[in-house]
């Protein structure tokens, strides 16, 4: 046997005896591993799964082993993800940690740092908040004024953060804070803040959806030691830009919004509203109209698998993420109203009686979505970004 | 990796590139145009594309072609779509030698395809007989006579039609409009008595012809492939068109999307460079995506193809609806951008714009391939 061929056999064994039974299970919103200090578990073998993996730092494969990652190759996480999707595991754990701070720490920050903050991350200990947006700096990010002034042996931070998702049930926030005001991006800094500190206060914001995943965050006279600093001070801008390429790259994926995905495939409900006139939905629009979404599915999907394969024979697709960005997150939007269309007056149920909880789902979902193209750098910014970046079109 | 050309195909691609580019220019099919020419294509270029091997790009080796199979084919369509370049290519190269390898008695194949590859014999390929595509729904008649058939009826926009030497002539010899069963084809020489050719002046300039069959006696050797069962075979042919269509589409819209971006970065207005204006810049932004879409679904179904997957069909629909669609975007927007001198027949943008209507319904328009899409998945 080739290495990798045992390493198959062994992490298939593994897996068998350590993924517990109803982790192999669709995974209902409430039963997310977000992990954390305040994490609740409502399923105990959620707990069991994630500190299982993180036992081998597969929670982030890939990572450096030294710091608390799994260090493995390429090939070696290509065979645990399909082992994993072979017995349709759900994810350990899922958090901003991996899938933003931490990559960002692993390029950018001191070794101290490292030690301490990916480990967390990879156990699932520490939950993390962005606080990036204020309510005066959205779009134009590099606007923010939440100051952090030098008093010797810390900063001391002021200021407010909006939209911060999650920030009342998080542990530690990531957070861009001023620490000159003369100059815009130079003057920008990026600071790890434990929100257990006195002078950190969250306050839930209510969506269109009717819950509330995001918050103020008020930051009054925090006291920050001065080694939560990541980088350089005033170089907060270059990791803050990075950042933000992980998350984008994040959000384009998510297509699957928990809501449409139980509902079974788009064709099937179609069918059942429609009628069928041989194997064909009845409606010819309807039908077109699906064709034509799939096929914009299909064509990202393979957009995105041919960036990854220019990627490893070593040329990027230029601002790839940017593009992924908007274009996932368009397609995302198109799906949801189209599941309207197909589901009719079914799909626009609030509460109660006379829907069951998947409809009920597709309406959450249907609503959540239109922020997709909201966060992590508006559909407009991102399309700012190619023209300007990638064709080269020049500014004003 | 499929959606990463190898060294050899990035060679193909960059004689190519060189040869559309520096012999068969824009300005050549202006030429053809402005002439009159009865060919509508040049024969010199011709020669010169048979020397490159292209004539004989699909054909095996052994039969005097050059074998680089369908990437290859997909690589070279791309290149001439850029420069609009006019030539048989697509009619005798891909269609006419693909459906004799596809369905052609060994026979004739050693006759056919080394004459092909040689560039000497021209095919087109008389499918259509209303006015849009839809291969199951051939009506004309091919009526056993003893051991003979007769043929009657009427093709039209038949590609390179009026200077073919053969047409591959699709029939039914059984069965009822609709049914796939039933169909065949024919291999018949253009001065077959009853056959009556019609040229049709296309507003890109591409060359096709309206056909007329009146009792066109022919006999059982020219059948290509079984009686009845052609089917399969034209589907296998026509998904391969329509993939080096798409092909040959994007090399299309490559261009107006560079052409126009230059312009945007050129022309002044209100004392800017108009390509400041974040109207424009948002739509250049969005052409772009389409434009890496498109790439993205080419490559795919050629390498479908390349690598005879079990799902060509749906792969060949997904690009030629795409291509269809973001072909009449962007031609559409390269005019707007361009503003007045967009509209005037000195600059290219009108070539691509009429180029990119015919491409769009030859094979198939988006319409036919997205309910051929959604009846391969099932719906
Ligand atoms: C679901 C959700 C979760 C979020 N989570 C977080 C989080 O965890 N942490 C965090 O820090 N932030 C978070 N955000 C905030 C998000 O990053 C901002 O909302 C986003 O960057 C837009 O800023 P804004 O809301 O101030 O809108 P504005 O910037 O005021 O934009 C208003 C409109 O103007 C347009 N616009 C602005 N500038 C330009 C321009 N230059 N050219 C063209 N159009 C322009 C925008 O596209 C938009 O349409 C979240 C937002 C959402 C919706």
């Amino acid at each position: 046997m080739s290495e990798l061929e045992t390493f198959r056999a062994e992490t298939r064994a593994w897996l068998e005896e350590n993924c517990p039974a109803s982790m192999r299970t669709p995974m209902p919103e409430r039963e997310m591993p977000w992990g954390g200090r305040n994490a609740s578990y409502p399923n105990p073998d959620t707990k069991t799964w994630m500190d299982n993996m993180a036992s081998r730092g597969w929670t982030a494969p890939t990572w450096p082993a030294e710091y608390g990652g799994g260090g493995l190759s390429k090939e070696e996480n290509k065979i645990l993800q399909e082992e994993l999707a072979r017995i349709k595991a759900r994810p350990a754990l899922t958090s901003f940690g991996l899938w933003m701070l931490g990559p960002a720490l692993l390029e950018f920050a001191g070794e101290e740092q490292k030690k301490k903050y990916i480990g967390e991350i990879v156990r699932g200990e520490i939950r993390w908040c962005q606080g990036y947006s204020e309510p005066g700096a959205g779009s134009d990010l590099a606007g923010l004024q939440t100051k952090a002034e030098d008093k010797g042996d810390h900063y001391l931070v002021n200021g407010q953060k909006v939209w911060t998702s999650y920030a009342d049930q998080c542990d530690w926030i990531f957070c861009l804070v001023r620490t000159d005001n003369s100059v815009k991006h130079g003057g920008i800094s990026f600071l790890l803040i434990d929100m257990d500190d006195p002078g950190v206060e969250a306050r839930p914001i209510k969506l269109i959806s009717g819950s509330s995943p995001f918050c103020e965050t008020f930051l009054t006279d925090v006291k920050v030691p001065k080694e939560n600093l990541v980088g350089e001070l005033n170089k907060g801008w270059t990791i803050a830009k990075r950042l933000l390429e992980h998350e984008r790259s994040m959000i384009s994926g998510m297509g699957m919004g928990a809501g449409a995905a139980s509902m079974g495939g788009m064709e099937a409900v179609a069918k059942e509203n429609f009628g069928t006139d041989g194997d064909r939905i009845a409606d010819p629009a309807i039908r077109s109209a699906i064709a034509a979404h799939k096929m914009d599915q299909q064509a990202f999907g393979l957009t995105m698998k041919r960036a990854g394969e220019e990627a490893k024979a070593g040329h990027g697709m230029g601002a790839a993420a940017s593009m992924f960005k908007y274009y996932g997150t368009e397609v995302n939007k198109r799906r949801f109203e189209l599941l309207l269309d197909v589901m009719g007056s079914q799909a626009l149920g609030w509460e109660g009686d006379g829907f069951d909880s998947k409809e009920l789902a597709v309406t959450r979902s249907w609503l959540r979505s239109k922020g997709n193209s909201i966060e992590g750098g508006t559909s407009e910014v991102q399309l700012n970004v190619i023209a300007k970046r990638v064709l080269g079109l020049p500014t004003a | 990796m499929a959606f990463v050309l190898s060294e050899e195909q990035i060679m193909l691609r960059d004689m190519a590139k060189q040869f559309f580019s520096e012999q068969v220019p824009v300005t050549n099919l202006r030429q053809l145009r402005d002439d009159g020419s009865e060919d509508g294509f040049d024969r010199d270029v011709w020669k010169q594309i048979v020397e490159l091997g292209f004539a004989g790009i699909l054909i095996p080796e052994e039969m005097g072609g050059t074998g680089f199979g369908p990437m290859g084919v997909g690589i070279v369509m791309q290149e001439a779509g850029r420069t609009l370049a006019a030539s048989p290519l697509y009619s005798t190269a891909v269609l006419g030698a693909g459906m004799i390898m596809a369905a052609g008695s060994e026979k004739q194949k050693k006759d056919l395809l080394p004459q092909i590859a040689a560039g000497e014999l021209l095919l087109a390929l008389a499918m259509d007989e209303t006015n849009h595509h839809n291969p199951a729904n051939i009506a004309m008649a091919a009526t056993r006579d003893g051991d003979d058939f007769v043929l009657s009826g009427e093709k039209k926009f038949v590609i390179d039609g009026h200077i073919a030497n053969k047409l591959i002539v699709a029939a039914r010899t059984s069965g009822k409009a609709g049914d796939p069963k039933g169909i065949s084809a024919f291999l018949i020489d253009v001065d077959t008595p009853g056959v009556t050719i019609t040229r049709t002046h296309m507003v890109d300039t591409r060359n096709a012809a309206n056909i007329s069959f009146d009792g066109v006696k022919v006999q059982s050797d020219t059948l290509l492939g079984s009686a009845d069962g052609a089917y399969p075979e034209l589907e296998n042919v026509l998904d391969m068109g329509r993939v080096c269509l798409s092909a040959e589409m994007l090399g299309g819209i490559e261009t107006v999307f560079d052409t126009t971006l230059t312009y945007l970065k050129e022309r002044k207005q209100f004392d800017a460079i108009i390509g400041t204006f974040q109207a424009l810049q948002h739509r250049a932004a969005e052409m772009f995506c389409e434009v890496e879409i498109c790439q993205s679904v080419v490559l795919d179904a050629l390498s479908a193809l390349e690598e005879r997957r079990n799902d060509i069909p749906r792969a060949a629909s997904l690009a030629k609806a795409r291509l269809s669609d973001a072909s009449r975007l962007i031609t559409n927007e390269g005019i707007q951008m361009h503003g007045g001198i967009g509209m005037t027949d000195a600059v290219d943008m009108g070539l691509f714009l009429k180029r990119a209507r015919v491409q769009a319904q030859m094979l198939g328009d988006a319409n036919f391939h997205r309910s051929r899409y959604a009846d391969l998945g099932g719906y």
